[in-house]
């Protein structure tokens, strides 16, 4: 003891092409962006990243071990543009020691919305990921550790899973440690993960601040820090961004070194392991249990969610795109309940944030418009032709749509044609 | 600190923005305690006569009852500060067919005339020499001129007394005209930078101009961006004579090439194919006002577009709470205060990517004045959807109040005691 747990969000964003009320095309999404993007990620971040952590597993016979939660939009992006990547996480996955996480499949807020398109949504994604990596998740994370307890009794009551993440929020957890496993309230199964931040943002967003009195951040010093928990702990939980190497801390900043060399300096005090997720949960009792009454995130200083929901645009957006469900579910068309669905994404709602817009923080360095009204605009206006797609498979818009309208009839089998 | 002030236009008599930053600036500078003489050229338009007998004859110093530091005087010239080449031609044909051939003579100085046209080139350095006239009965440190107008009477002034020059550049001839420059205004604006201390731009947008076309050094050149007059109704809705369910689009400014109008007309255009419960109104006057209406016309939309010609004062105030979006389409725009004014009405701004406010706004659309799409794309995005107005106008009327004249005027005097003690 303490065992470190190392879990990786991998994630990038389909993001859209500039669509005026004007367009009339179905095409919403910004290829040439999003290629250029995952490509130039991959580069700098997925396969240096993947490359040295197969490294080091081998070199270290099975004893540094590290989660992954890869999301559907991310893997089919990857599919698409640089499938080399998807061969390095499966030559991952065959080592053994690293584990695959369930997250929603399009990095969605379904959990806050539709209850029944969450649960499609984490079943698609744990299919996906059984179809790459032949592993069948038992941990669940949610969109951006977004939680509270009601979101522990679904993922519960879905059976499938042995515990949860989340973030280790100082208000949730108050004067206890993140460094024990812990029981959701109103749970008798599932197990709570927390995040413990302080030492996950020493690496994420700290590692080359030159005005950080720790800098610059050895492995050896943090190893320390690890240890120094010993006996005040059962396990560290670093959960983070994968972009944190190489393309959030830079290459040149060392981080790659500091990573290679962490797992060994770690191992050098022998109470000291790696264990994933799954092997936290089966290894250790839940100390306490944490009630979550309220909606946390790992966002921001605040840990809520108003960085996907704090304005009228953002509710509006949201709610006018769940409002579209069941029309959109109706027409039993692939292509518009695929499109519907990448729509949901945080990351659009993120980008319509305007907390701290004005000051030109760190939500404009991952926003791909230049102000919060022209993304809302943007998504309203791909929102609104989805709808018009809808209500002329259901309606039917002549005898133009006569054959898509057949089609949608024989995939649902309720539609009848006059 | 003591100021000799030049200046064309002050609150009521004012035809754009540069009076109503005079009336900002001078104000918060007689908060700071600076003492201001602020000279103005006699404005005789007889259709505001009602105003005008603050400038009687033979009162020619006077002062607002608000401001107790700043002090006017008055110089009997008709200066009017936004004419172009061919609108002063204009005035100077209409005068010919009024019969007041005799009172334009080269060299004469009709006194009489009430609607006096000489030459643009005559007027200013007859402003000059009265203005040098008007100095030397006062005491000052720094002499600040507004805009090309007053810098041939700045130039006169500062040479007399030997006081350091501050000009103070609100719009360039480069704005107003695009291309098509008035070499005699590009001249004096150009020799007024040159000799000055100090520049003042109202953004780096003028800023850039004033570096890349005048040849200014732009160690010479500060920028003070303008700030707006935090209002004090309650946002109060007044009467409509529009029904409720049409939503309104306002323009408001000049209705010059600088402002764009036929751009706005061409977004609206564009947003009658989609939305129709809207009425464009068209706020101002100018010398395309004419042609703009014609256009109007043509495009079919004439019934959409209501024009209302120039307002001012409480009429400016009401048409902001009357309108839904406030779009300012400028081709070339140094600062544009009326975004401001719009803000602090709660309504929401679509701005031109072209303009010095734009450098100060986040909370506000922004389009290229001429990307047309874009431009009807946002209004019927604004008009769409009420959440996207209603984040728009609370943070940007935030934002609005937090640019305040008196840091801008803390920021002049700042520029002002470097140069003295430079001296």
């Amino acid at each position: 003891m303490p065992s470190v747990c190392f879990y990786f969000q991998v994630h990038q964003p389909l993001r859209l092409r500039h669509y005026t009320v004007f367009d009339q095309s179905e095409h919403y999404f910004d290829d040439h962006k999003n290629a250029f993007i995952c490509q130039k990620v991959a580069n700098k971040c997925y396969l240096p990243a993947n490359r040295l952590l197969l490294k080091i597993i081998r070199r270290l016979g099975g004893k540094f071990k590290i989660a992954y939660s890869l999301t559907g939009v991310l893997l089919e992006q990857l599919q698409r543009y640089c499938p080399e990547v998807i061969s390095t996480f499966d030559a991952l996955a065959e080592t053994g020691c690293v584990e695959f996480l369930a997250e929603t499949y399009y990095h969605s807020l379904s959990s806050l919305y539709s209850r029944d398109e969450f649960v499609e949504q984490v079943n698609k994604h744990i299919d996906i990921i059984g179809y790459l990596f032949g592993q069948r998740p038992r941990v669940f994370r949610n969109t951006e550790l977004i939680y509270n307890n009601d979101l522990a009794a679904l993922v519960e009551s879905m059976g499938i899973f042995d515990a949860i993440i989340t973030e280790g929020a100082d208000h949730i957890l108050g004067p206890r440690s993140p460094n024990f496993l812990y029981c959701p309230k109103g749970c008798s199964k599932l197990m709570l993960l927390l995040k413990n931040y302080p030492l996950s943002d020493d690496i994420a967003f700290r590692f080359s601040n030159r005005n950080w009195p720790e800098w610059p951040l050895t492995a050896e010093k943090f190893a320390k820090w690890i240890s120094n928990i010993n006996g005040n702990g059962n396990v560290i939980n670093l959960f983070m961004d994968y972009e944190t190497f190489g393309e959030h801390q830079w290459e040149n900043t060392g981080i790659f070194e500091f990573m290679s060399q962490l797992p060994e300096e770690i191992l050098k005090h022998r109470d000291n392991d790696f264990k994933t997720p799954s092997e936290i949960a089966q290894s250790y009792e839940a100390t306490d249990t944490v009630d979550v009454p309220h909606l946390i995130s790992w966002a921001d200083s605040e840990r809520d969610i108003s960085a996907w929901l704090g304005n009228a645009m953002q509710s509006n957006a949201i709610y006018e795109l769940y409002r579209l469900e069941k029309v959109v579910k109706q027409t039993g068309d692939e292509n518009i309940i695929a499109d519907w669905r990448r729509l949901q994404a945080s990351d659009h709602f993120y980008y319509m944030c305007t907390k701290y817009f004005a000051d030109g923080d760190v939500h404009r360095y991952f926003n791909p418009y230049d102000s919060p009204y022209d993304s809302y605009i943007n998504f309203m206006n791909v929102l609104n032709h989805l709808r018009s797609r809808c209500l002329n498979v259901t309606t039917g818009g002549g005898a133009r749509n006569l054959q898509l309208k057949i089609k949608s009839s024989e995939g649902l089998g309720a539609l009848t044609v006059s | 600190m003591r100021l000799f002030m030049l200046g064309w236009e002050f609150p009521p008599f004012i035809s754009g923005g540069l009076g109503t930053a005079c009336y900002g600036l001078t104000k918060a500078m007689d908060e700071l305690g600076i003492q201001v003489t602020f000279v103005l050229p006699k404005m005789v338009d007889v259709r505001y006569a009602s105003h005008v007998r603050l400038l009687g004859p033979g009162l020619n110093s006077f002062q607002f009852s608000g401001l107790k530091n700043v002090k006017f005087r008055a110089i009997a010239s008709s200066l009017q500060p936004y004419s172009t080449a061919q609108a002063y031609r204009k005035r100077i044909e209409e005068a010919l067919r009024q019969k007041n051939v005799g009172s334009l003579g080269l060299a004469g100085l009709p006194i009489e005339a009430a609607d006096y046209s000489g030459d643009m080139y005559t007027e200013v350095h007859r402003y000059a020499a009265v203005a040098v006239e008007l100095a030397r009965d006062e005491q000052f440190d720094v002499v600040h001129a507004h805009d090309w107008m007053t810098f041939p009477a700045a130039i006169a002034v500062a040479a007399i007394s030997g006081k350091p020059l501050v000009v103070h550049v609100h719009s360039t001839e480069f704005d107003r005209s695009g291309e098509h420059v008035n070499q005699i205004i590009y001249d004096i604006e150009r020799k007024g930078m040159e000799r000055a201390d100090k520049v003042i731009a109202v953004s780096q947008y003028t800023r850039n101009i004033i570096i890349n076309r005048y040849g200014i050094s732009g160690e010479k050149v500060e920028v003070v961006y303008n700030a707006v007059e935090p209002n004090n109704n309650n946002g109060g809705h007044a009467d409509s004579v529009i029904g409720k369910d049409e939503k309104i689009v306002l323009f408001l400014g000049r209705i010059t090439m600088q402002k764009g109008p036929e751009y706005f007309l061409a977004a609206a255009k564009k947003v009658l194919e989609v939305v129709d419960n809207v009425k464009f109104v068209m706020a101002g006057s100018g010398d395309m006002l004419h042609r703009t209406v014609q256009m109007a016309a043509e495009m079919g939309i004439g019934h959409k577009v209501l024009f209302t010609g120039f307002l001012r004062g409480e009429d400016v105030q009401k048409i902001y709470r009357m309108a839904d979006l406030y779009v300012m389409p400028s081709v070339s725009e140094p600062f544009g205060i009326a975004p401001l004014e719009a803000l602090n009405n709660n309504v929401p701004v679509i701005i031109s990517k072209q303009s010095g406010v734009s450098e100060v706004l986040t909370h506000a659309l922004k389009v290229d004045f001429w990307d047309i799409n874009e431009m009807a794309n946002k209004i019927i995005a604004v008009l769409k959807y009420p959440s996207l107005g209603i984040t728009l106008g609370n943070h940007g009327n935030f934002e609005a109040r937090r640019l305040r004249w008196k840091d801008s005027a803390a920021k002049c005097a700042r520029i002002y005691e470097q140069m003295l003690a430079a001296v």
